[in-house]
């Protein structure tokens, strides 16, 4: 096997790369989706990204600062999520939909 | 066998954001999003970050997915979604922006040696045999102590906040849709019945 396709090492560089592709595909699916609670998890998807990048480089740069930002990235996420449900719950209780295309009434 | 986890954590990471983002019912998707987190909580492992993963594993995985299904289920979404194919040119726009993104990253972090600046400036990381909470611990409460203290600030506005918001408004039957008339009547009114 050669080195490329089997590194003895992983370095922070295989870390961020992944943490791009996750980021990627969490911004993709939230232009795509319109279900408003796969957007959420979508944001939560990106949120986790950004943790894993954070993460890598605390190890990378043998810095305890960076685990502890992650540590309150996971408290406004927890925030994020119990308000965004509420928000989704009451949205849902008036339009009788999670489908982000019936909330228009700013619509001109 | 480092490299071994690695590559099967990232390809759970990454087959499992594919299946959140594709999956029809909520319900799937939510599951993908738990592959996802404790793939993601393995690799903190792996990077010596043994609190974070365990954090990671409780709050993530367990507290927001289960909420997430929660909602799902109390909702009653997951039975009668409607096929919700965006329009057709703004998901070519939004994949192609995707890649744009992914390769815009991905040429930064190969052209430049990201991991630069001056290590350990809050402190190491610690022994990796036997833990980082208490070198992480120290650092919360000392250098972080401020921010500490906001986060409880900011979970008691969320947990009001997310009360307030998904109560039943008002003691009176629910008038169904009219939005002009009850447009921000019913918070005055569930104040002072």
């Amino acid at each position: 096997m050669s080195a490329l396709a089997y590194p003895d090492r992983i370095t922070a560089t295989y870390y961020l790369i992944l943490a791009a592709g996750l980021f990627t595909i969490g911004a993709v699916g939230l232009l795509i989706r319109k279900n408003t609670l796969v957007m959420f998890m979508c944001i939560e998807l990106m949120l986790n990204a950004a943790n894993l990048t954070f993460v890598s480089y605390a190890s990378a740069l043998n810095d305890i600062s960076g685990q502890v930002i992650v540590f309150f990235t996971l408290v406004v996420a927890a925030a994020e999520v119990a308000v965004g449900l509420a928000i989704i719950i009451a949205i849902f209780r008036r339009r009788q939909s999670v489908n982000a295309d019936d909330v228009d009434l700013l619509k001109g | 066998m480092a490299a071994v986890v690695f590559f099967a954590c990232a390809a759970a990471v990454l087959i499992g954001a594919l299946g959140v983002i594709t999956g029809r019912n909520p319900v799937h998707s939510a599951l993908f999003l738990l592959v996802t987190l404790v793939s993601i909580a393995v690799l903190y492992l792996q990077q010596h970050a043994q609190l974070v993963a365990a954090i990671q594993i409780v709050v993530y995985a367990s507290a927001i997915v289960v909420l997430f299904l929660f909602v799902i289920t109390l909702l009653g979404v997951d039975k009668h979604e409607a096929p919700d194919d965006a329009h057709p040119l703004q998901r070519v726009a939004a994949i192609t922006l995707g890649v744009l993104l992914f390769t815009g990253i991905v040429v930064l972090v190969h052209g430049n040696d990201w991991v630069t600046g001056a290590p350990s400036t809050r402190g190491a990381l610690g022994v990796p045999a036997t833990g980082n909470v208490e070198t992480l611990a120290k650092s919360l409460f000392t250098s972080f102590v401020w921010a500490f203290e906001m986060t409880a600030v900011l979970l008691v506005i969320a947990v009001v906040g997310s009360v307030v918001l998904a109560r039943r408004s008002g003691h009176r039957p629910e008038v169904p849709e009219d939005d002009t008339a009850a447009a921000g009547v019913p918070e005055s009114e569930g104040a002072a019945p």
